[in-house]
């Protein structure tokens, strides 16, 4: 690595234009919409920078916090259900034969990169009251109304389609399915990276296989399970698409908050405070990590 | 040979400094012409910097260096007349043996036909011929190293800089190149400086050494010289293995001197010490010079009468530990005072392992122009 | 399953309830999409029971001259972001790799922010930002979708940038000091050395970066307007307000499209390539 001073051309050649880009287009932007936190409305299209802090009062009030903490909620079931899928899927992955292990990848990361809009809509045709879903789970409950008949029971009443779309389990289903392959792949990585032998010492030593993997897997694991924990949990906290189409009036999570005040209620300032709020929500998430990791480093 | 003219590299006074940590500490050599010159030294000790110093991919903190009489200062690393084989060889992975050697040449403007002859030619030198097509990543690591030296040869440059040559290639392989190296050079005749931290490879193929420990030369001789007459405990220590001890001069005269080094006993050369020097030397003696004797018949009493004084290049002691190499056996034998030397006693008949055994009393005596005296 | 060979202990992709696992998890992650794909050839306005095999929604959606412009607007647009972001992710990976600078670490940060930042934190930062500046809105095609475009390239340079980072860290310097060594000038050195070696992590993040515009929706909801419509935001109007196959038709064209972009980069990496680059 060279000191800049020694080659002044080259750097400046090299780094004038991402670091103008930043400035320009990241850092005026973001420093804007956190001046306009401070602000309000001053005439229908005039925003007054006061000072004040009227938005962020407003955003701690109970209605918005609520949303905030059931979005906080929502996103951690996300991430559990996506964890304890994919576990198992980034295991197979690991464990399969070299020449099947790209194909297998490529098979969890190809939905990833269709659009998110396309697989979301994917999932709400099936899901919908005349569904295929809705069908299958018509099928089944016939199917147990049919068993019972056999045992000499009363059949059960007429399969009514059950409401999947438009609440909260559609929610976390849609983010399910949308944040999995996300997870996978740092535990495949995590997964890769582990000293098989290991795997082979815990099974000689006498534990089983389970134990195996709470004792020596996981632990082993663990950095691997943290980073596909926040890549899930962050993206999932801030998702917008999926309660958007999937959710019902109850299901808005703090995204859709936001987008209201800025397409609807036309209140900037409010909109920009709360999402400078749950940026800093983010900023907690992530430096509550690296304290994690830090203090792993120590006790080593 | 060179005749009295410039020497084809200076370095006068040159220092590296990395922040606090001094890397090379005002070193001032001459190379000359068409030598085999070598940089030995532990890692760390600054020989790679000064390689890399003369090749251009460093400047130096203070001094200058002087390539055929121009001062490099203000000279890049793609305007020497140098040329430089890297450690990790550094032949580019998506080219052919034909484009990678050819590279130079290409960026110089040499035209197409010329290149051809060029790369051939190289390629011949290096036994390399019928290996034009070939990938990097379809060669061995010999077979790389030999691209990378045709890349630099066919330049033609006025001297070769070679950072390590031998050191990632196995035992074998190692023996056959320094065999082949010296030979290339011969033949090519140009100037060759090597890095290098084993002393079999330096001692073998170089014409000069310059040991560096710290920064410093701590000598510069031929092979021999520098095994034979080493300038100071590092050196005479690096370069094969040695007894040193301390001792104080107890004659000291321009044809002979004796010095009494406590628990060995009186040691007496026949040849005086050269330089200012006060009465606190050390003694080191090489260990395939050293005899042993079995004790009580007076047989060390009486070699060493020989060349000697009286009570002078006699030792006794015990030994400690054996081991058998096959061509010599080599001796650990503790002294009275308690301290251990090191004895090599070639095997000339097939029995000679079996003279000597754990635990045997032995003596021993030397020659009196075996032992060096150091005087740092 | 019918094992020819016991299956050994850390052979876990064979076990039966392992292999149920990732085909059911396969099952759920495809089944809408192909669904969506079978039914675009449906012959039925609503999407939920077969009438019969056609190619109508097809045509209708390649004659809907409004999607039609979305479609060309987005792939416009992830054209330039993507040739963009990548020449300015590329200069960031270097400058990062190469040099030592005050405030290296802050703008090292920083340049991480746009992938950490929610997207519609983002978004509202964008629309407010070309709000402010006045960002012209009435300019010719293709300028008019200059504002989705930068927005775009903020998001997706630093993406480039991390993966050829990590390409740039498996460089060994000294085949650019042999190239100086050789001759070269700085330039040579780096077109000659140093662009070879990074090529692959270049294409890889190109179709990264084509990739993440093509999908993006939030962002580009923020940042278009009612003449500058995209494909995500026309779909999602077409998906609120009246979903017909026609939909499907239009999303199937799309998949295909990302599938075929896929398998393009694959053919050029080499399927290994993808298990290394992880």
């Amino acid at each position: 690595m060279q000191d800049w001073k020694s080659q002044k051309k080259p750097f400046a050649a090299i780094a004038t234009a991402p670091v103008f880009w930043l400035a320009l287009f990241f850092i005026a932007p973001m420093t804007i919409v956190w001046l306009y936190s401070f602000g309000q409305n001053a005439g229908p299209a005039d925003i007054d920078i006061s000072g004040t802090l009227d938005n962020y009062k407003r955003a701690t009030e109970w209605l918005y916090l609520s949303i905030f903490l059931k979005s906080l909620a929502v996103a951690a079931l996300t991430t559990l259900i996506c964890l304890i899928i994919g576990f198992p899927v980034a295991m197979a992955i690991t464990f399969a034969a070299p020449k099947w292990r790209p194909w297998l990848l490529l098979g969890i990361m190809l939905p990833f990169w269709t659009n998110l809009l396309i697989r979301t809509y994917a999932l709400m045709a099936l899901m919908g009251t005349n569904g295929y879903m809705n069908k299958g789970l018509g099928e089944l409950w016939d199917g147990a109304s049919w068993l019972r008949t056999l045992v000499g029971m009363q059949p059960l009443d007429a399969w009514t389609p059950v409401q999947l779309l438009y609440n909260n389990f559609a929610v976390v289903l849609g983010l399910v399915y949308v944040h999995l392959p996300f997870m996978v792949l740092p535990l495949y990585s995590a997964l890769d990276r582990l000293d098989k032998s290991l795997i082979e010492a815990s099974l000689d030593l006498g534990a089983g296989h389970f134990k195996t993997f709470m004792k020596v897997v996981v632990p082993l694991a663990a950095p691997g399970i943290v980073a596909g924990v926040m890549i899930t949990l962050i993206p999932a906290l801030g998702a917008y698409l999926t309660p958007d189409l999937m959710g019902g009036t109850d299901s808005q999570m703090i995204a859709n908050v936001i987008e209201r005040q800025f397409k609807r209620a036309n209140d900037w300032p409010f909109g920009a405070a709360l999402s400078f709020l749950l940026i800093y929500a983010m900023f907690i998430l992530i430096a509550l990590q690296s304290m994690r990791a830090n203090k792993v480093k120590e006790a080593r | 040979m060179s005749e009295t003219k410039v020497p084809i590299i200076q370095i006068r006074n040159v220092s590296k400094r990395f922040g606090k940590v001094t890397a090379v500490d005002n070193v001032s050599l001459d190379i000359r012409a068409g030598e085999f010159f070598v940089l030995l030294g532990p890692s760390g000790c600054g020989k790679t910097t000064l390689l890399r110093m003369i090749a251009g991919f460093e400047l130096p903190t203070e001094g200058q260096i002087l390539i055929d009489g121009q001062d490099m200062s203000l000279v890049p690393p793609n305007k020497r007349p140098v040329n430089m084989v890297f450690q990790s060889y550094a032949v580019f992975p998506h080219m052919n043996v034909t484009d990678n050697v050819g590279y130079g040449l290409r960026i110089a403007g040499v035209s197409k036909g010329e290149i051809r002859d060029r790369v051939a030619e190289a390629l011949e030198l290096v036994k390399l011929g019928g290996f034009e097509d070939r990938m990097p990543d379809q060669m061995s690591g010999g077979q790389r190293q030999r691209v990378a030296l045709a890349r630099s040869l066919v330049m033609r440059p006025k001297v070769l800089l070679l950072d390590e040559p031998l050191s990632a290639l196995d035992a074998k392989l190692r023996a056959q190149m320094q065999f082949e190296l010296a030979d290339l050079q011969d033949k090519v005749g140009i100037t060759f400086v090597t890095v290098t931290h084993d002393q079999d490879e330096a001692l073998s193929m170089a014409s000069r050494v310059a040991v560096i420990n710290k920064g410093e030369v701590a000598q510069l001789a031929p092979p021999s010289d520098l095994y034979e007459y080493p300038a100071n405990r590092f050196v005479a220590d690096f370069v094969g293995s040695v007894n040193i001890f301390e001792g104080t001069l107890t004659l000291d005269e321009p044809d002979k001197a004796a010095v009494d080094c406590p628990g060995l006993g009186k040691v007496y050369l026949n040849h005086g010490v050269t330089g200012p020097h006060g009465a606190n030397v050390w003694i080191a003696l090489r260990p395939e010079k050293i005899y042993l004797h079995v004790p009580g018949e007076g047989k060390a009493v009486r070699a060493a009468a020989q060349d000697a004084p009286d009570g002078h290049n006699l030792a006794r002691g015990t030994i400690k530990g054996m081991s058998y190499l096959g061509d010599v056996t080599l001796y650990d034998i503790q002294l009275e005072g308690g301290q251990i030397i090191r004895v090599s006693r070639p095997n000339l008949s097939r029995h000679d392992q079996d003279d000597f055994t754990w635990d045997d009393k032995v003596s021993m005596h030397w020659r009196a122009d075996s032992p060096v005296v150091l005087l740092s | 399953m019918f094992n020819r060979t016991a299956i050994a202990p850390l052979e876990y992709t064979r076990k039966l309830w392992m292999r149920s696992w990732v085909g059911l998890t396969m099952l759920f992650l495809y089944a809408p999409l192909i669904v969506l794909m079978i039914f675009s050839f449906n012959d039925s306005k609503r999407n939920v029971v077969w009438k019969g095999f056609t190619l109508k929604y097809y045509e209708k959606a390649l004659n809907n001259d409004s999607l039609v412009e979305a479609m060309v607007n987005s792939l416009t647009i992830a054209f330039l972001a993507t040739i963009i972001s990548l020449v300015i992710g590329a200069l960031a990976a270097v400058m990062l790799w190469r040099f030592r600078f005050p405030f290296k670490g802050l703008v090292e940060g920083t340049m991480s922010l746009p992938i950490i930042v929610p997207e519609i934190c983002l978004g509202v930062a964008f629309l407010i930002f070309f709000a402010k500046v006045d960002w012209p809105t009435d300019l010719p095609w293709p300028l008019n979708l200059s504002a989705i475009t930068i927005a775009h390239i903020t998001f997706c340079f630093p993406f480039v940038a991390m993966v050829v980072r990590a390409r740039l860290a498996s460089f060994n310097k000294e085949e650019e000091e042999a190239a100086k060594d050789l001759g070269a000038t700085e330039w040579q050195a780096f077109r000659d050395v140093l662009l070879p070696h990074i090529k692959p992590s270049l294409v890889a993040g190109a179709l990264l970066a084509f990739t993440l515009s093509l999908d993006d929706f939030v962002i580009t909801f923020f940042t278009s307007g009612p003449d500058t419509i995209t494909f995500p935001v026309k779909v999602y109007s077409m998906v609120r307000f009246s979903v017909t196959p026609e939909v499907n038709a239009a999303s199937t064209i799309l998949i295909i499209l990302t599938v075929a972009l896929t398998f393009i980069a694959l053919k050029y990496q080499g399927v290994k390539g993808i298990s290394d680059a992880h």
